[in-house]
């Protein structure tokens, strides 16, 4: 007896799809004007603009949009900014370091007139092209540019003032007085939260004499534990299993995708918690429960920030700084443990806020951007 | 894949018109079995391969299908449409553009892919002196990671006059790839440890070895922290040939010399026949008089010193900054066109710029239309699978099998055998080589 083939299975399978899926009616003109302007009207917010002329750009470094971490959120931000104010846009991803400089120039090249490179590798891609397109816009995030030129913004945030935060917080919310974090790689853009999480707890001793110690991370000597990436999950749980049998019940993964890992680690233990970083875990992660607060880097807001200085003509290369007190860095809502957090500290987190932003209390880091 | 020439020429009875008849007969069975046909055919259906991807990921050709019975014209125009925009801009990208502002613009695409073929071409080689002898070199990441650092070291850390600052720094990058194409080479040859596990291992420890390095402030000479290293002096750095607006540099030399060199090496040199012996048969070889160890850990340090060029090329040419990826993927992607070259000098120049022009048209492919930069991974994949698979791309396309039978009157032989039940009877030559 002959069975049926692969293959007759398969077109089987396609015509079947095909017929249930293609039975659609076929867009007219008039229906497709009048969708047009309803997403107009909601997403213009009474004013729907149309900028299409004017062109922003981003590209990627290895990461791509996906990382779930910054190259996500620069495209989000990127997203959103088109969504606003009717911009055309362009993006390309980098697969290796050796398309970054192509990448840039196929952005200039398609006359981008805002061109974003996102991560501290590009930095030499957008600096020359910089100096070589005096008239166009550029933007660098997580860096500077060596030659600052006229026509180049730095974008650069200073997570450890929020890290600070969450480091106070997690001490204070600590039942073992242990804590831990762990990074991706050893880059200023990772220990600069470590440093701050450090500066954190250590203010949390102070203030109420106590003795949380902290795992991962060595300010004075800047050593710590690194899981050698960005994408090996794996490496996270390995990480963070290790902390939680050193009896540490909160965890901050500074490494993107592989605080996943952490996050599955910290699961199964049932009794430890999480701070998540870049974004609000709450909401990008499925580990919602378990997520006590997150660091937020608002990369995909200056993004927005910057088009719309392009758009309006406003565009200057003055560095953004991301700070408390402009919002580019913070801490997340507590979400499931607002009710956990007692009270006073939630005082006390406010006090220091503000104490940062006043310049009463600094928070030093010889990795943040200067 | 290892060349059967030799053999059939060994095989051929003196006499000068039987030698040339020998000839003319390898001559045809080459092109039946025609490498290039076959080469030619897997560039194709890799095309059509990616073609129904752009399409299948495309949220037009998508939008189109949702009422494909209402209006089928739309989905197959916006298909063709999407498929033509995508190659062409492929090929503007790595050929011509003609639609560019500046004649200078219109032609920068070939140098683009030269540009990017130079280190494909050297590494490339590297790996295929291995596959040649019967060794699976892995190790063209490390190696290449190696012959950067070394030659981005010494182009920042030394002052020394143009030439000697450029011809150290090359010498330099070499030395860093043979060193570790040596470890794995010679511990094969004296212990027999296995190559590529020892390679791909070494692989790991160089990355590692790089990144601490770009850690250390006395490498990286920066005065700041961000693990990237300063930029190679000017006197180090491979001339541009075409002046500003070019990156086309003078590593396109260092890459068509060692095409030659490797050319006159393998069927030249008497070295080069005592590599290609010991991957025929080492027993052969030793029993021969060649000394097996020796030649083996030639190979690997000839071939590494070959891939680290190939990252000296790469640093001192196009990025004259070390950082932790300055590989990228080259390491594995010589491996491939290795493979494409089928490990032949001239196969591998031409199959390193091949891929070159795939990386700098997926640039401006995903630039333009937006078409997803993976594409081209799944173009290179699909033909290097195919290459590997000959009888596969046959059948695809209803050739002739190399002896000249048809596939019906060889299925009936192949049934008639069976039916004889000859045990003795040895496979088909054909079957059993490729």
């Amino acid at each position: 007896m002959r069975s049926y083939t692969p293959k007759a299975l398969f077109s089987l399978a396609a015509v079947g799809v095909l017929a249930l899926s293609a039975c659609g009616e076929a867009p007219d003109d008039e229906t497709d004007d009048d969708a047009d302007a309803e997403t107009a009207e909601e997403n213009g917010d009474a004013q729907a603009e149309d900028n299409s002329d004017y062109t922003a750009c981003l590209v990627s470094d290895e990461g791509g949009w996906d990382d779930q971490s910054f190259n996500e959120s620069a495209f989000t931000g990127l997203r959103n900014a088109i969504d606003d104010f009717g911009i055309d846009s362009s993006t390309a991803e980098s697969s290796s370091e050796a398309d970054f400089g192509p990448n840039v120039d196929a952005m200039v090249q398609q006359g981008c007139d805002l061109t974003f490179g996102v991560g501290f590798l590009l930095e030499d891609a957008i600096n020359d092209a910089a100096l070589d397109n005096p008239d166009l816009s550029f933007g660098i995030i997580d860096s500077t540019l060596p030659d600052e030129p006229e026509n180049g913004k730095p974008l650069v945030f200073n997570t450890s003032e929020a890290s600070y935060l969450a480091g106070y917080l997690a001490a204070s919310m600590t039942e073992t007085d242990t804590v831990a974090t762990f990074g991706g790689l050893q880059i200023p853009s990772v220990t600069v939260f470590m440093d701050g999480f450090a500066d954190g707890v250590e203010r949390y001793n102070d203030d109420n004499d106590a003795d949380v110690s902290l795992l991962g991370w060595d300010k004075d000597a800047q050593d710590g534990s690194f899981s050698g990436g960005f994408d090996d999950q794996s490496a996270g749980r390995a990480l963070t299993e290790q902390f939680l049998a050193q009896d540490a019940d909160i965890v901050m993964p500074v490494a993107g995708p592989v605080g996943l890992g952490a996050a599955g680690a910290i699961e199964d233990d049932g009794e430890a918690k999480l701070i998540w970083v870049d974004t609000d875990g709450y909401e990008s992660t499925d580990y919602g429960d378990i997520i006590l607060t997150s660091v937020l880097k608002q990369i995909s807001q200056a993004v927005y920030d910057t088009v719309e200085e392009g758009v309006s003509g406003e565009f200057t290369s003055e560095p953004y700084v991301g700070d408390l007190e402009n919002e580019g860095v913070g801490l997340a809502p507590f979400h499931d443990f607002e009710d956990e957090v007692p009270d006073e500290v939630q005082d006390k987190l406010e006090e220091l806020t503000e104490e940062i932003i006043s310049g009463d209390t600094v928070v030093e880091s010889e990795n943040a951007p200067q | 894949m290892s060349p059967e020439k030799n053999n059939d020429d060994d095989a051929a009875p003196g006499g000068a018109l039987k030698e040339a008849e020998s000839r003319l007969h390898y001559a045809v069975r080459e092109l039946s079995q025609a490498s290039w046909v076959i080469t030619l055919l897997s560039v194709l259906v890799a095309l059509v391969v990616g073609a129904l991807l752009i399409l299948a990921t495309n949220p037009q050709v998508q939008g189109t299908l949702g009422y494909f019975f209402a209006q089928p014209g739309d989905f197959f125009l916006t298909s063709f449409e999407v498929i033509r925009d995508a190659y062409s801009a492929l090929f503007r990208g790595a050929v011509y553009d003609w639609q560019a502002a500046t004649p200078e613009r219109s032609i920068r695409p070939i140098t683009e892919t030269l540009v990017n073929a130079v280190p494909l071409i050297l590494a490339g080689l590297g790996i295929a002196i291995g596959f040649r002898s019967g060794m699976l070199n892995i190790g063209g990441q490390g190696q290449i990671i190696l012959g950067a650092t070394c030659a981005a070291f010494i182009g920042y850390a030394f002052q020394l006059p143009v030439g000697a600052h450029l011809l150290l720094a090359l010498v330099g990058g070499a030395l860093g790839g043979a060193i570790w194409g040596g470890i794995a080479g010679v511990l094969k040859a004296k212990t027999g440890a296995n190559e590529v596990i020892v390679t791909i291992m070494l692989n790991n420890i160089a990355l590692y070895l790089i990144a601490w390095l770009l850690r250390q402030q006395w490498f990286v000479q920066t005065g700041s922290n961000q693990p990237i290293a300063a930029p190679v002096d000017e006197s180090a750095r491979l001339f541009g040939i075409l002046g500003t607006g070019f990156r086309l540099h003078a590593g396109i030399f260092l890459a068509i010399a060692a095409t030659v060199f490797v050319w006159w090496l393998l069927e030249r040199s008497t070295l080069g026949f005592e590599f290609r012996a010991i991957g025929e048969n080492p027993e052969a070889a030793r029993t021969a008089g060649v000394n097996v160890p020796k030649a083996t850990a030639l190979v690997l340090i000839i071939g590494g010193a070959l891939c680290g060029l190939g990252g000296a090329a790469h640093l001192l040419g196009t990025e004259y900054r070390l950082a932790a990826g300055i590989a990228g993927t080259l390491g594995f992607d010589a491996i491939t066109v290795a493979l494409l070259g089928r490990s032949k000098p001239l196969g591998t120049f031409l199959a390193g710029v091949l891929f070159g022009g795939l990386r700098a048209g997926g640039v401006l492919m995903q630039a333009q239309t937006g078409t997803p930069i993976d594409i081209v991974l799944v173009l290179q994949s699909v033909i290097v699978l195919l290459i590997a698979a000959p009888p596969l791309v046959r059948a695809i396309f209803f050739l002739p099998h190399p002896d000249g039978s048809s596939r019906s009157s060889r299925r009936r032989r192949l049934r008639e055998q069976q039916a004889a039940e000859t045990a003795s009877q040895p496979a088909p030559r054909q079957e059993v080589t490729k």
